[in-house]
């Protein structure tokens, strides 16, 4: 069976504008949610979230007219993971698969204002394929040349997953060599936290994971990008290989809209860690869905403690860059490539243990650990749930002899 | 209407219910009233009223009295004396 590995990473969150700064942030603890800067954010019941700080300016009139705001932050991720990739591929075998709850939001949103509250007629012309979902592969594949399989998938906040999964298998399917897969989402927008607003699911202070004073999920947004590449094919490159995508597992709760399932998440990571040929001792770190409402985090931790009888380390790192909701498992992808490298980061604001949890959740402060494996879960509304096993890459990949 | 037969008819609808069979000792548990019926609920509340409902299904226990009919009854009675204040 053919190996997948990730050659590439880039991205673009509330933590820092690129992978070294995202992985100094979460080693030192520090979180990027803060008072949301929106316009009519004196209308908003909730008023924090965990922002980009983006200077549209950077991009030509061209790109500003064609990108969305999620699809720029995709395509500056993919920028950096290319560069990092440094690959000479065959386009015909080469693909994006990008996750996303929301595709364009914003632009959504901006021309619903225009025709709606301000009384215009008429929108931009680009406006439809600006907010189509697909608009972050599309852009990919213009960009990049890429020739194979590329579209976008939506779980809600397990999209990115599900992305990273779908393009690991197609690699392994023998359908693509190289992939480039991620997510990308920009729903901190008015309309976007009026939304959430109204499910009663948002904190109105912060996101505690895990914690017992946890009052809800905070928003925020971003992408990050991945170079996933046949083995052999970075092996003969003898390019440095950052992990290995081992196992996939997806499963659905087929039970209700919003309240998650211990069985749906436990099957899901069962299935992950079967198709990685892992077994539960082998994982070192698990990177949990965490969100910081009350009913995830419990249900999570029960689920974890089924699938494992001496459970690893777990953290959340939803408290440092907030939940990216459609690009929240390729984030936290970013936390699993720096634990394999030997930090394990924290699960902040964690100002008290909740005794339901019964799990070691890193509290506050990185840890040092030597692992070779480790899960990372993304569970969503409709219940949908996909979980991302990952290996310790071996550096630079040498040619099989 | 007054306050208590408005509340009553929202709840009733929200659950499925004959308004006439909701008594104010009725525990919204025992009714079947999901999160998300909860969240609907006042939903409802707020709109028919005009009100702001302090609640976070995160911390249930706090802000907002839904464990029974009365309790709701006598919290939207309270928010409405306020706004009208």
């Amino acid at each position: 069976m053919r190996r997948v590995v990730v050659t590439g990473a880039g991205t673009v969150n509330p933590l820092g504008a690129d992978v070294a700064a995202t992985m100094a942030a979460l080693a030192a603890g520090a979180g990027a949610i803060a008072p949301v800067t929106l316009r009519d954010a004196d209308r908003l019941t909730i008023r924090v979230a965990a922002q980009v700080a983006w200077d549209e300016g950077r991009f030509t009139r061209d790109q500003a007219a064609r990108w969305d705001r999620a699809t720029q932050f995709c395509m500056v991720a993919a920028g950096q993971a290319m560069a990092q990739a440094a690959v000479i591929f065959d386009p015909a075998r080469a693909g994006a698969i990008i996750g996303t709850a929301a595709g364009g939001h914003a632009t959504i949103e901006e021309n619903y204002r225009a025709v709606f509250a301000e009384g215009r007629n008429r929108v931009p012309p680009l406006t439809v394929p600006r907010l189509m979902a697909s608009a972050s592969p599309s852009h990919l594949s213009l960009a990049y040349g890429l020739q194979g399989p590329c579209f976008a998938v939506s779980s809600a906040c397990a999209s990115s997953n599900h992305a990273i999964g779908l393009a690991m298998q197609m690699i392994r399917a023998g359908a693509a060599d190289l992939m480039l897969a991620g997510g990308a989402e920009a729903m901190v927008t008015f309309g976007g936290i009026k939304a959430w607003e109204g499910l009663r699911v948002l904190s109105p202070t912060t996101c505690r994971p895990f914690a017992a004073t946890r009052d809800g999920l905070v928003l925020g947004e971003g992408a990050a990008v991945f170079v996933l590449e046949d083995a052999d094919h970075a092996a003969a490159r003898g390019a440095p290989v950052l992990a290995e995508v081992a196992g996939f597992g997806m499963t659905a709760d087929a039970g209700d809209l919003l309240s998650p399932t211990v069985d749906g998440p436990a099957r899901a990571m069962r299935a992950a860690l079967r198709d990685a040929g892992l077994t539960p001792a082998d994982i070192g770190y698990v990177n949990a869905h965490g969100t910081g409402t009350r009913m995830n985090d419990q249900t999570e931790a029960q689920a974890i403690r089924s699938v494992f009888s001496d459970p690893p380390p777990v953290s959340s790192t939803k408290g440092a860059h907030g939940h990216l909701i459609g690009a929240a498992g390729a984030v936290e992808a970013l936390a699993c490539l720096m634990a394999l490298d030997g930090t394990l980061p924290p699960t902040i604001n964690h100002d008290a243990a909740d005794p339901a949890i019964g799990l070691d959740v890193i509290p506050n402060v990185a840890r040092r650990a030597d692992i070779t494996a480790c899960l990372s879960n993304a569970f969503a509304f409709g219940g949908l749930n996909a979980v991302l096993a990952f290996r310790r890459g071996t550096g630079a990949a040498r040619p099989r002899g | 209407m007054n306050v208590g037969g408005q509340v009553i008819d929202i709840l009733a609808r929200q659950l499925m219910r004959d308004p006439a069979t909701l008594t104010p000792d009725d525990r919204l548990d025992d009714l079947g009233a999901d999160s998300m019926a909860l969240v609907e609920t006042i939903f409802a509340i707020e709109e028919a009223f005009d009100v702001q409902v302090p609640f976070n299904a995160n911390a249930p226990e706090a802000g907002f009295d839904l464990s029974t009919v009365g309790a709701i009854i006598a919290g939207v009675e309270a928010l409405v004396r306020a706004r009208a204040a």
